[in-house]
């Protein structure tokens, strides 16, 4: 496997969607490719990351208006 | 799944009876009152996970403030959703308006075989799209072709990072870079990656709300996360703090 092949198969290799065989050939490389190394590293961080961050508060307008929707459509009933 | 921490966020702190007494007091309350603007978290945010079917099935009955918690515990979620998806504050809000009242009016029609918070996710990222689309016509496309084997993919600048870019920056400023990142990328890269790895969506999933192929999902998704790779880098290079 040489870097152009390792490169397409880190997401699906962060996913765990590979089978074994293609698993092991792409472990080979990274075990002797310091440079894909540092990318699948470094994009895992980045999933992580955005994974991790949590969801900033509702701006007080913007929820003021989705109560006041819910309870002019759903309050009509 | 990669993101371990994922599901805690929504798991609670407060125990069950504290939940079921709290919704046992607003349950009689006059709908004005449950659905107040000036305080619509009657009924603490962070009950656990565990009585969302016991939520669901209330508000299926016409409990209006039971669905009103589950909107409070999921507002956050749903905004940041339809924002990344849009782009648009406008069109953010709009869809996520729409899908607690589309998902209010068609509770009847979820059978509880996945997770409410899943199904409300299709929904709002559904109402998210058809903004989208509707925007931006020419920008977004159904499908794409999978780009061939000499395509090079291969990221030339891999820089140290560093330790613990997360422990360099502060909340905010990790959420602006975060943000910044996400809103560079094509509405295409964009959506895949929020639906598979913001919301945690499988890729058939994805695939299914993109209305594209699975193989067109984990394309965009890999193109996505190289491309934020390298523009979080220009972040995170040891030694530079921005």
């Amino acid at each position: 496997m040489n870097c152009q092949s390792a490169t397409r198969e880190i997401s699906n290799y962060i996913d765990g969607d590979m089978d074994a065989g293609l698993r092991h050939d792409l472990e080979v490389h990274l075990h002797g490719c310091q440079h894909c190394t540092v990318v699948l590293n470094q994009v895992k961080m980045t999933v992580e990351l955005f994974c991790d961050e949590e969801p900033v508060e509702l701006p007080g307008d913007v929820r003021s208006r989705l109560y006041d929707a819910l309870q002019k459509k759903l309050g009509a009933k | 799944m990669l993101c371990a921490t994922f599901m805690s966020e929504q798991n609670g702190k407060g125990p069950m009876a504290r939940a079921a007494g709290a919704r046992a007091r607003l349950a009689g309350e006059p709908l004005a009152d449950a659905l107040s603007t000036s305080n619509p978290h009657r009924i603490p945010s962070t009950v656990a996970k565990e009585d969302e079917h016991l939520l669901v099935a209330a508000a299926k009955g016409g409990d209006l403030s039971a669905f009103n918690e589950l909107v409070s515990r999921y507002e956050r979620k749903i905004f940041r959703l339809t924002m990344n998806i849009t782009r648009n504050r406008e069109d953010a809000e709009d869809a996520m308006q729409d899908a607690f009242l589309k998902s209010y009016a068609h509770l009847k029609d979820f059978a509880g075989d996945s997770r409410f918070y899943t199904w409300l996710v299709r929904i709002a990222a559904n109402e998210a799209l058809m903004r989208l689309r509707k925007r931006r016509p020419n920008q977004f496309s159904l499908d794409e072709p999978i780009p061939g084997e000499n395509e090079d993919l291969i990221p030339q600048d891999i820089q140290d990072w560093g330790p613990s870019p997360e422990q360099r920056y502060g909340q905010t400023e990790m959420h602006e870079i975060l943000n910044g990142a996400i809103d560079e990328l094509s509405p295409d890269f964009r959506t895949a990656f929020v639906l598979r790895d913001v919301e945690q969506l499988s890729t058939e999933e994805t695939a299914k709300i993109l209305g594209i192929s699975v193989p067109a999902v984990k394309s965009r998704l890999l193109r996505a996360r190289l491309k934020l790779r390298d523009k979080l880098g220009r972040y995170f290079r040891q030694g530079e703090v921005h």
